[in-house]
């Protein structure tokens, strides 16, 4: 890590958004994790895609559990509120954050560790409840603050750095996702940033669970030969399905490639998804479709990549619930408290 | 023996088999009695079942008011082969047993001491023409109920229009409990008239009180309170609390026109899920609450940390039952408050209120929100079973209009656009109570990170051992404010001078009123304090030092109450007696009048040696 400080001053031409935010508008403090470490990739492309989207910083809510990935919040988006809890409950705080104010973007971040292992239930109870958010795992298959033990979504057959070989099988949270009825799958690589911010982007304008599997090396604990989480390992059996392209809603839509070779899919917010297929027969939208594919390639030590299904009519908890359309903690006591008179007739039915 | 003869002061005791449709005529007889100006206490013990186990419901009938468990049988109802011995055995000596003497009785035991009076409630209820075998079940526990009234001499008017409130609209249903309740009352005046000398005449001893189970009206409360977000995990003896917030949100808040919820339910995967979702709601300004007892607070103990040190606003009701591990799901303990008080790792301190009943559940559900807004800390509501889950007679529950929430040191926008400092653990008032912002409040001012480890008054990640201790040391300043605006304990002053004291909280009340006068009618005559809240006022440490010795009375093994005193107040363990009562039943004015006067005594005799 670096102890620099960033300079507050920043050149006067860099390039600005609709809402006149730069770059440095999304950044956060300087990130303590290791250099090159993959997840500081992550967060660039959370930054990257922020700014892209034109959002207001002040209204995304960042919320993590524990480990190195969810130390990231604070490394972006500063004008934020963050909230870093405990290890693999970071799903319950963002459902209960996201109850309370529906109208803010909820971003999880988390590990492989929080999520895979401690926060499994978590995990898999926030997504079929269908909560309205972006859950980012980063995901390097090992814990790196406690010094490279494996972690759940490290691959059975693969060695640690202290040489060791995992004889588990592995939790992919992807095909997780997927049977528990998640409305945005997504799976990265932090090294590869043209496909990670449109996926970030797509998981942010879906109104309903978005989980995007990002695996994020670690550069001190698991990047040797023997690992299948490593850069080169990655890099080598990465089996991207498409790339997209997220048009904001009210912009003009232009199919620009080859009929069969490109998929649009509107969301609910109005915004479209410009899919640009590079396997021909992969259907972004079959769940049933997309699970056979995953387990054959998992099988074959393939890292399938891309946008690998989308509900673009998802539904969300608060539908479920028939909350009103204010935020819930704007309501007051008019709305809420019933009164005295009320009370009275209470009493009446007790009697 | 002689027959019990009694006017509006004894128990009856219904011993029936789980799933048999028994609780609503037995509630029935008890709301009868109640229409009838007449105090009743009522205790369901019932089993961890759904169907055939044994089940029991107590009423006492007392004319002079008191609430707590008696103690003792005077008339038993066995209507469950299991327990019959001993539901016999109970009966106190010149008591009365009512039993279905549709089959005669062969080998069951006995007891010549007491008087058996047989009704055929089965062959009564099979009399009944055109009704399917289920509706006859539950027309027996109607004929029962109707044998009862001719004995007891309760009025049938009264009851009539009990059954018509329940079944409103269902002319069938009114017509068939008529008729059952009829068949059971008619046998008695034509074969057993006379033969009870327990009766119930009409009182006027209950006024305007309403007749209400504690955790009914907690969940009213935190209706009323302005809660909108509830996250919980089902456990006995808790559940009906989040089921009756529920019930009450249904009715008082959704929206007519659009039949949208201002309110949001999440039964949770788990209790911690549960604690999370309240702690990320209220971290985001809505007023959350769990309701969970002893499994779900063990369970939830990081994240009670969490908010203590992060200073996030939450609420949780604790509905005590028999503990440790499973325990006895459905018996009642006051045995978590040591767990509570210090709830989590490392240094921390909770705040609990102990409420005495329904009608301070009410009340301390609703201020519970002003008070986690304000302190932003959890607020524990300290109830159990006995309170939770059996209705209690209390004063009707009352709101004032004027009341305003108490939102707490909210930073606005427009106080941010104005330029007012933010720094979210900064003690700026001196009461140690730090000022917080909304997520999504202002585009370039007031966000900050909320984190569970080490910071400074900045909100910033800081391992400097001061910025820690400042933290540490003004979390604990915040608790010294925190007892002038919790629930002040309620002083109850002897009628001559006493040397000696008594310390009692929640749902020992009841009894300990009763146990008061009994002992004051002996020329026992004893101070009192009723504790509402930790941390505790200083009017506790002064009731002691005013005092030789202090009674502390509490439903747990540990004496965790004394414990708590002693340690938070400093004060000399050898100035207290602890009298427990912990097997699961819920404490009595006997049990306590006797304990305190073995102890008197025992003190007296030591003094003449």
């Amino acid at each position: 890590m670096t102890y620099i400080a960033k300079p507050k001053l920043h050149h006067p031409g860099l390039p600005k958004n609709a809402l006149g935010f730069t770059h440095r508008d999304y950044e956060g403090r300087i990130s303590t994790l290791c250099a090159g470490c993959g997840h500081d990739s992550i967060s660039a492309a959370l930054i990257q895609a922020c700014f892209e989207l034109d959002l207001e910083p002040h209204r995304v809510a960042k919320i993590s559990g524990i480990g190195c990935s969810s130390k990231t919040p604070d490394y972006f988006l500063g004008q934020s509120h963050g909230f870093n809890s405990a290890h693999g409950r970071m799903p319950s705080v963002l459902t209960g954050a996201n109850l309370a104010n529906r109208d803010l973007i909820y971003l999880g971040v988390s590990g492989d560790g929080d999520s895979a292992s401690i926060g499994l239930g978590q995990f898999a109870h926030c997504i079929r409840r269908g909560v309205n958010m972006v859950y980012i795992c980063e995901n390097n298959g090992v814990y790196g603050l406690t010094k490279g033990q494996f972690s759940a979504t490290a691959d059975k057959g693969s060695k640690s750095k202290a040489g060791g070989t995992n004889a588990d099988s592995p939790i992919d949270l992807v095909s997780l996702a997927l049977v528990l009825g998640c409305t945005y799958v997504a799976r990265s690589f932090s090294g590869d940033k043209h496909q990670l911010v449109p996926l970030i982007k797509g998981a942010i304008s879906h109104q309903g669970s978005a989980v995007l599997d990002v695996i994020s090396p670690c550069v001190q604990f698991n990047n040797h030969a023997g690992s299948t989480k490593s850069f080169d390992y990655v890099r080598e059996h990465n089996e991207a399905m498409n790339r997209i392209d997220v048009i904001p809603a009210r912009s003009e839509i232009t199919v620009d490639f080859e009929p069969g070779t490109t998929e649009v899919v509107r969301q609910h917010d109005g915004s479209y998804l410009k899919l640009a297929k590079l396997h021909a027969d992969y259907d972004p939208t079959n769940r049933a479709a997309a699970m056979a594919f995953l387990q054959e390639k998992s099988a074959k030590g393939e890292v399938v990549t891309g946008l690998l299904y989308v509900d673009p009519e998802p539904e969300d908890l608060h539908a479920h619930l028939k909350t009103v359309g204010a935020p819930l903690n704007r309501l007051g006591e008019k709305e809420l408290c019933p009164g005295s008179a009320a009370l009275a007739q209470v009493n009446a039915g007790y009697r | 023996m002689k027959p019990l003869a009694a006017t509006n002061d004894f128990v009856v005791k219904f011993a029936n088999v789980n799933g048999s449709g028994s609780a609503s005529a037995n509630e029935l007889f008890a709301r009868s009695v109640l229409r009838m100006g007449v105090a009743v206490a009522t205790r369901n013990i019932f089993p961890s079942n759904i169907q055939g186990l044994p089940t029991w419901y107590e009423v006492r009938i007392s004319g002079e008011g008191w609430l707590g468990r008696r103690g003792g049988v005077d008339l038993v109802v066995p209507l469950n082969p299991q327990t019959w011995d001993r539901d016999i055995a109970e009966v106190e000596p010149g008591g009365y047993m009512l039993y279905d003497s549709t089959k005669p009785l062969t080998g069951q035991k006995l007891r010549s001491d007491i008087t058996v009076l047989g009704v055929p409630f089965t062959e009564l209820s099979n009399s009944m023409a055109g009704t399917i075998p289920r509706e006859r079940q539950l027309l027996k526990n109607i004929v029962y109920v109707g044998a009862l009234a001719a004995l007891l001499g309760l009025d049938l008017k009264v009851i009539d229009a009990l059954i018509e409130k329940q079944f409103k609209g269902k002319t069938k249903l009114v017509t068939l409990n008529g008729t059952a309740l009829r068949l059971g009352y008619d046998y008695v005046e034509k074969n057993l008239k006379g033969a009870c000398g327990l009766k119930v005449t009409h009182s006027d001893k209950v006024g305007e009180r309403i007749f209400i189970a504690g955790n009914d009206a907690a969940g009213l409360g935190a209706v009323y309170g302005g809660a909108t977000v509830c996250a919980w995990y089902p456990i006995t003896p808790s559940t009906s609390l989040a089921e009756a917030f529920s019930a009450h949100c249904k009715r008082f808040r959704v929206d007519p026109a659009t039949g949208e919820n201002k309110f949001a339910i999440v039964q949770a995967e788990d209790e911690i899920a549960a604690i999370g979702m309240v702690l990320g709601a209220g971290w985001n300004g809505t007023r959350s609450f769990t309701a969970t007892s002893g499994p779900g607070i063990s369970l939830m103990q990081e994240f009670f940390g969490f908010a203590y040190y992060a200073e996030i606003p939450a609420v949780i009701f604790d509905i005590q039952r028999g503990g440790p591990s499973t325990g006895m799901p459905t018996r009642t303990q006051q045995s978590d408050i040591l767990l509570a008080a210090y709830a989590s790792h490392g240094d921390t301190k909770h705040i609990l209120l102990f409420p005495e009943d329904p009608r301070e559940s009410f009340e301390f559900a609703a201020q519970s929100f002003d008070l986690a807004e304000r302190l932003q800390t959890p607020i524990f509501v300290m109830m159990d079973l006995d309170i939770g889950m059996n209705d209690w007679l209390c004063e009707p529950l009352s709101w004032d209009d004027s009341r305003t929430y108490d939102r707490g040191k909210l930073i606005t926008a427009e106080e941010l656009e104005a330029g007012k400092a933010f720094a979210r653990y900064l003690d700026v008032d001196g009461d140690a109570i730090p000022y917080r912002t909304l997520p999504g409040t202002h585009p370039t001012k007031g966000a900050y990170f909320t984190r569970g480890s080490s910071h400074n008054a900045y909100a910033v990640y800081s391992e400097s051992g001061k910025d820690y201790t400042d933290v540490m040391q003004r979390l604990l300043r915040k608790l010294e404010t925190a007892k002038s605006l919790v629930p002040a304990p309620v002083m109850r002053a002897a009628k001559e001078k006493s040397r000696h004291g008594v310390i009692y909280f929640g749902s020992t009340s009841a009894a300990m009123d009763e146990a008061f006068a009994s002992l004051a009618a002996q020329g026992v005559h004893l101070d009192g304090l009723r504790v509402r809240a930790f941390p505790f006022a200083d009017a506790l440490s002064d009731f002691v030092h005013g005092h030789d010795q202090v009674f502390v009375i509490e439903q747990n093994r540990d004496a965790q109450l004394l414990k708590l005193i002693v340690n938070e107040c400093g004060l000399d363990p050898a100035r207290f007696i602890s009298i427990l009562h912990y097997d699961g039943t819920p404490i009595t004015a006997r049990f306590i009048h006797g304990a305190i006067a073995e102890r008197l005594s025992v003190t007296r005799k030591e003094a003449a040696e």
